[in-house]
């Protein structure tokens, strides 16, 4: 079978690889990479647990071949954290606000809530919920997701100190 | 569930992709936002030998809005559609098509082009773009023309496009300012195609109408633009009398299967109901 060649920077490094045309992306991160922050979940884009961040948008990276990121820059989970290791905002919010229980969905979550936050730095709780609309989480019944966000905002925003 | 197996090709220019195309003939397949051609690959309902992947060409991107008409490249993103505040003000019906479609992954990747393309009765845009009387640019080896979306479409995944053709763009005349517009959609849950959807765009001359176009999605094999709909309100004061009579021939047009999404006359009615609430939230956001 042909390979063809693809280079993409994933979390700040270069990374190239010969792939097969239809490995899909979320592939190619978690066994070519070995990045196994996002998951494959219902492999029919509709759950979103394989989020990741590309060209400044949130995808499902089991809907986009590897070789359609040819050149693209991106985002998972394990490139999330501040340069000195501590978490970052969205992820201290979903540690203080228990925004997850199993965290299968929590990188997808995660990833997905980041670029909604960039769009939009201060979004109600109904933006919210809809801008996480491509997200599913079987444990939580998304209150707990919902004020994960909202910490997050609020700290970018330097609206609040360390949770209580 | 992993697509069968397939050669990739990156065509850099319109004319690239169209040789590719006549070369590969029934074995080639475009890929645009790849969000239903994708899914079908992997359930292998779909299993072209070729990719021809339209992402890096330049020419198919972008929303110019000239004078009297909005032209908008196939590749545009639903996302790219919502984040226009230039088509907003202009032709706000899209932005609230668009947010009806999918969730925000599947807009960053999911395009128009491919939305109207592809024939699937479930998509949105092509009753919106029925309603809007668009037209679509379609490019070939012999050269470009444009079909109109209200004659575009045949049957399901059946469309006026031929296989060697790109669709590149669709052009929108500039709805009159301060038409009133409104894209109705019922659906189960976030993300799903609709149980029945109804497109309308109105205008009123003092208080009478004097021009109205309503479609449908999802409720036939094809999007339905029935003349008899927006007749039914031209000249009108669009009381409630004319309101039933367009119900009705929306509800006479609708040709909807049973599925999992209800029975048919189920679907038929909310169709019936869809196209009431859009032609009445049209009229209240009517600008004189």
């Amino acid at each position: 079978m042909n390979k063809t060649a693809v280079k993409m920077t994933v979390n700040g490094q270069a990374v190239e690889g010969q792939v097969e045309p239809r490995l899909l992306l979320i592939h190619f991160l978690r066994e070519n990479l070995g990045l196994t922050g996002p998951h494959v979940g219902c492999e029919t884009s509709h759950c979103g647990a394989c989020t990741v961040d590309l060209d400044g948008t949130s995808i499902k990276s089991c809907t986009v071949f590897a070789v359609q990121a040819e050149g693209a820059s991106i985002t998972t989970i394990e490139g999330m954290a501040n340069a000195d290791g501590t978490l970052s905002a969205l992820q201290e919010g979903f540690m203080q606000e228990h925004g997850l229980q199993c965290g299968f969905c929590t990188p997808g979550m995660i990833m997905r809530a980041h670029r909604l936050l960039q769009e939009n730095r201060d979004p109600s709780d109904d933006e919210i919920r809809m801008g996480l609309s491509g997200n599913l989480c079987r444990c939580t019944g998304y209150q707990n997701i919902v004020k994960a966000v909202r910490y997050a905002a609020d700290k970018l925003n330097g609206r609040q100190e360390a949770a209580e | 569930m992993i697509p069968g197996t397939f050669e990739y090709h990156r065509p850099g220019s319109l004319d690239e992709a169209v040789t590719l195309l006549t070369k590969f003939g029934d074995e080639g397949r475009m890929i645009a936002g790849g969000h239903s051609l994708v899914p079908m690959m992997k359930l292998r309902l779909a299993v072209p030998e070729h990719l021809i992947d339209l992402g890096h060409v330049e020419s198919l991107q972008g929303i110019e809005i000239t004078g009297q008409s909005i032209e908008i490249g196939a590749m545009t993103t639903q996302h790219d559609l919502i984040a226009s505040d230039s088509l907003v003000e202009t032709c706000p019906l899209l932005r609230e098509a668009a947010l009806t479609i999918a969730d925000p992954q599947v807009r960053y990747r999911g395009t128009i082009g491919g939305n109207v393309a592809n024939g699937d009765p479930g998509n949105d845009m092509p009753a919106v773009m029925q309603s809007l009387g668009a037209s679509y640019v379609l490019h070939g080896p012999s050269g470009t023309r444009q079909v109109a979306a209200r004659a575009f479409y045949e049957a399901a995944y059946f469309t006026a496009r031929e296989d060697d053709e790109i669709l590149t763009a669709i052009n929108i005349p500039v709805p009159a300012p301060g038409h009133g517009f409104a894209y109705e959609k019922l659906k189960r849950k976030v993300g799903d195609y609709a149980i029945a959807a109804a497109a309308v765009v109105l205008t009123m001359d003092g208080g009478t109408c004097d021009s109205a176009a309503i479609a449908l999605t999802n409720v036939g094999d094809t999007p339905i633009h029935a003349e008899a709909m927006g007749e039914s309100l031209v000249g009108t004061a669009v009381d409630d009398g004319a309101i039933a009579k367009a119900v009705a021939a929306a509800k006479a047009a609708a040709s909807p299967a049973a599925d999992l999404r209800g029975p048919r006359d189920y679907r038929a009615h909310a169709a019936g109901v869809m196209a009431g609430r859009a032609i009445k939230r049209a009229l209240a956001r009517v600008k004189t």
